[in-house]
This record gives structure tokens, sequence and C-alpha cells, in this order.
């Protein structure tokens, strides 16, 4: 891997956000969106019910972690995007850029915005909704890393899919993470599931993760388990995504659509 | 005869039931500017597309600089650029934003003396802090040209790079290709739909028709064979489905 090279992408795309008020406002709407809904959900429902105090931890931790893995996954696609939109894709994949190396930097920068997101999260929950999110401990450190590699892992298959396919499909890199959500039990524990969904809802990294999270923030001891088996699903589904990825471009090569993308 | 930095074998691509190139065989020396005309369709996009690593051949064999491209792509990469008036740089960032962000990617070592070198030889210095998206075509085709020329290329594939140039612009950029293929040994390949841009720029010629190559020689011998007023009308003829045979 060139390091040059990894330097040079994420430059192009930290330009991109640098150089555009609308992107920067993009980046913090809809968490911030998501972060008011759900915070006066979960007052609603704590002033009309006797329901556990840690309702409104609940609901917004696990806002904030699905959070975390929507933007990775995002932060590689709409990355991959950018250059198709700006009919400059085509001048990337003739430069001297490894796939690899592409990839490691739409990760980077999946990674930067998931960074940045939860910043903001964090301090706007403490500030509007008096939660903070830090006294949860650092346990939830490990949580969040495996939900990035899920995240890059969903990015993978996109930019797969909307490199083979064209621009015709590219709103699934907005739909796909959404048909994990159910499965992953963002909300709720994975039990309330139909005991046909459970093992499946069980083979996602998020699932594991999601039950993790929910322990740890009801005070339960660091959730060892959850996390080795996020840590081999997430290794399993980054092996196969990484194959699917490299079959998918070696198809686009063959086909001749890499030429085309982004061209008309 | 000088050395050969391009030779293409036998090369076949199919997709499907079209045959795209059909047993193509050619090869560019060092310092050569080749030009590869034909109608639309007639599969000139595709091999060069295959130069440059974007679609894979089905049968045949592609060396550039002595290398098999498709096991040493990166490799032969960094010493090819590519321009094309098909595509652009990033419209938002500025001109020396998007310099620098390909000077990274073709590892160039001092990029900022380099972009100010090359911003300065095509005469659009002044534009180093514009953005992009606010240029007239002309000034992003230059500002493309310098992009291609950041690496000092050995080899330049360059695709309509005049398409949507005012005539004074158009001619401009022919003269600066000659003048950095003359003082930089480049070696090009060129494909145009504008016949003067073939004949003021190339050495060479390569018409395709249907994935082959059926005229090959200097402009002037071209004409001369087919006994035709200019290869203009030679394209036209070929274009509207004229028997190469009977011409």
């Amino acid at each position: 891997m060139n390091g040059s090279v990894i330097l040079g992408l994420v430059l192009r795309y930290t330009y991109i956000i640098r150089r555009s008020v609308p992107r920067i406002i993009e980046m913090l709407f809809w968490p911030m969106l998501d972060l008011l809904v759900w915070a006066f959900l979960t007052l609603y429902l704590k002033s009309i019910s006797d329901g556990p105090p840690s309702a409104v931890t609940f609901l917004l931790g696990a806002m904030i972690f699905w959070d975390v893995l929507f933007r990775s996954q995002q932060g590689m696609t709409v990355s991959f995007l950018e250059d198709v939109w700006a009919r400059n894709i085509i001048n990337v994949f003739v430069a001297p850029v490894r796939v690899r190396e592409f990839l490691a930097a739409t990760a980077l920068v999946g990674l930067l915005k998931v960074l940045i997101i939860i910043v903001v999260l964090t301090v706007s929950a403490r500030l509007l909704c008096d939660f903070d999110f830090l006294a949860l401990g650092w346990a939830l450190g490990p949580l969040f890393v495996n939900l990035i590699i899920m995240g890059w892992g969903i990015g993978l298959v996109t930019t797969a899919l909307i490199m083979r396919f064209g621009q015709a499909v590219e709103m699934l890199a907005w739909a796909i993470p959404f048909l994990f959500q159910p499965l992953s039990a963002v909300f709720y524990p994975v039990s309330v599931l139909p005991a046909w969904a459970q093992p499946l809802a069980l083979a996602l990294p998020s699932t594991q993760v999601f039950e993790g999270m929910r322990s740890v923030l009801a005070g339960g001891p660091f959730p060892t388990a959850h996390l080795l088996w996020a840590l081999t699903l997430n290794a399993l589904w980054l092996a196969v995504e990484c194959v699917f990825f490299a079959w998918m471009y070696q198809s686009t090569r063959e086909k001749g659509y890499l030429a085309k993308l982004g061209t008309q | 005869m000088s050395e050969l930095i391009v030779e293409i074998q036998n090369l076949r691509k199919t997709f499907g039931a079209l045959v795209a190139i059909d047993d193509l065989t050619f090869s560019v020396a060092r310092g050569e500017i080749v030009g590869l005309l034909g109608a639309n369709g007639a599969g000139k996009t595709t091999a060069l597309s295959i130069l440059l690593g974007l679609v894979t051949p089905s049968a045949g064999s592609v060396r550039v600089f002595g290398q098999d491209l498709e096991r040493h792509r990166v490799a032969v990469l960094r010493r090819m650029n590519f321009s094309s008036a098909y595509t652009a740089l990033p419209s938002n960032l500025r001109v020396e934003e998007n310099l620098l962000v390909f000077a990274r990617l073709y590892s160039v070592q001092k990029p900022r003396r380099k972009i100010d070198e090359l911003l300065e030889l095509l005469e659009i210095a002044h534009l180093k802090k514009r953005v992009v998206g606010r240029l007239s075509s002309g000034e992003s085709a230059r500002v493309s040209l310098c992009k291609s020329l950041l690496n000092d290329p050995e080899l330049l594939l360059l695709d309509e790079p005049t398409a949507s140039l005012d005539p004074d612009i158009a001619d401009k950029v022919r003269k600066w290709l000659r003048q950095v293929q003359r003082e930089r040994g480049i070696g090009m390949i060129y494909t145009s739909h504008n016949m003067r841009d073939v004949e003021e720029v190339c050495d060479r010629v390569l018409f395709m028709r249907r994935g082959k190559i059926f005229a090959e020689g200097t402009p002037r011998s071209i004409v001369e064979k087919f006994q035709e007023q200019s290869l203009e009308s030679l394209f036209i003829k070929v274009a509207r489905g004229g028997d190469i045979e009977d011409l």
C-alpha cells in the first residue's frame, strides 16, 4: 500500500467536504434530526409510563450507535459516488491506484466522518437531553469499532453494486444499510424477534453489538461474549464482502462498465 | 527503430456476441504520436480503455514499456497518463487542489513546484486559485492536460482532447502537444473526430473499422493510398459504410 496515494485520496474527499457547505450541513443535519426525534420520544415515553429510567439511555444510545454504522458505510460509498458524480472516477482508476488503496482511503473518510458525528452527537445529547454518553464508560469503544468495521463491509458491497450496475442503482447507497436494521435489533432486544429470525439476527455483527450495548447501558458487566462474536462475525463477513467486491470489480472490467462509469 | 513503448498483439475483445476489437495488432514507438481513428463503434475507445487497464481483453497481449499490462498495471500506469474530454476534474475544488491530489496519486516529487511549472507551460498560472467549475471549457481542457503531464509521462493517452474547444484554443492545444512531445519525447495515442487535429498532430494514423485496422500510415500516405481529398472525406466514406476494398 502506498501511503502517498491513500493520503491523496483522503485529501481529495476532505477538500470536497471542506469546500461545500451543503455537504457539511448534510453530514450533521440527519444525525441531529434523529437525535431530536428520539430524545423527544423518549421524554414522552418516560412521562406517560413507569418504564425503566434507562429507556432514554437505550433509545438514544441505540440511535447514536446506529449512526456510527450508517455513517461508516456512507463515508465509503458516498466518497466513491462523489467521484462518479464529478465524472472523475475514470481519472482515479487510470491513476496508479491499487483497488485496496482506494478502499482504504474511502474507509478512512468513513472513519473521519464517524468521529466528527460522534463528537457532535455526544455534545448535543449532553446539552439538549442531559444525556451523558461518555459517562457510560469506555466499554462502548470496542463495540463502536465493530460497527465501524461492519459499516465498511456494507460500504464495500454497495460500492461494488454501484460500480457493476451504474448510477441507476445509486439509491442503494442509502437503502442497503436499512435492510439490516430490523434484524440488527437496534431499538429492541433480539428476543422480541420471531423465533425463525433470531438465528439470522445473531449472525450479524451489529446484533451482537446492540445486545452488548444494552447490557452495558443496563449497568451489566463488559459484554465479552458479544464482543468476541461481533469480531468473529465481522472477520467472516468482511472476507465474504472482499471476495464479492473483487468479483464485481473483475466483472465490471470484463463487461466494460468501469470505462463508462460517470461518463454518460 | 526507436524503442517500442506499446506492443499490442492479436488483441480481441468481445462483449457477449459483439466483437468490439478483432485481432488488433499495433505498436507505438517512444516519442511517436499515433492517431486512432474510426467512426463511433469502430473500437478505438475500447482499445484505449484496455490500454488504461479499465477493460480486460478477451484474448491477445498488451505490453507497455515491455511489461504485461494486466500483471504490472500500477507500475505501468505510474509511467503514463490520460486526458479526455469525457471526464472532468472535481468542479468544486480549486485548480491547485485538484492538481495536488493527482500529484499525490502519481507520487510526484516536489508537487507544488511541478504544478507551477506546468501551469506556466500551459499559460494558466493565473487560474491556480480558481474553482474548476467556474472555468471555461478551454481552461478546463488545459487544466486536464496539466494533470496529464504531472508525472512526466512517457506515454500519454488522449481521448478527443480538443472536443468542445474553440478553434483558437484547439490550435494552441495542438501546438502544446507537439511542443511537449518534442521537448520530452512523450509517446502519445490520440483519438479524435477532428481530422485537422489528426493531420496536424499525428505522426502515424491507425484507421479502425469494426474492431480492426484497415489502414495505417502517415495522414498524407493514407489519403494518397485511398485517393481521397482528405482524411475527412475518407472518414465520412468509411463511416457511411463504404466498402474499403472499393476505395
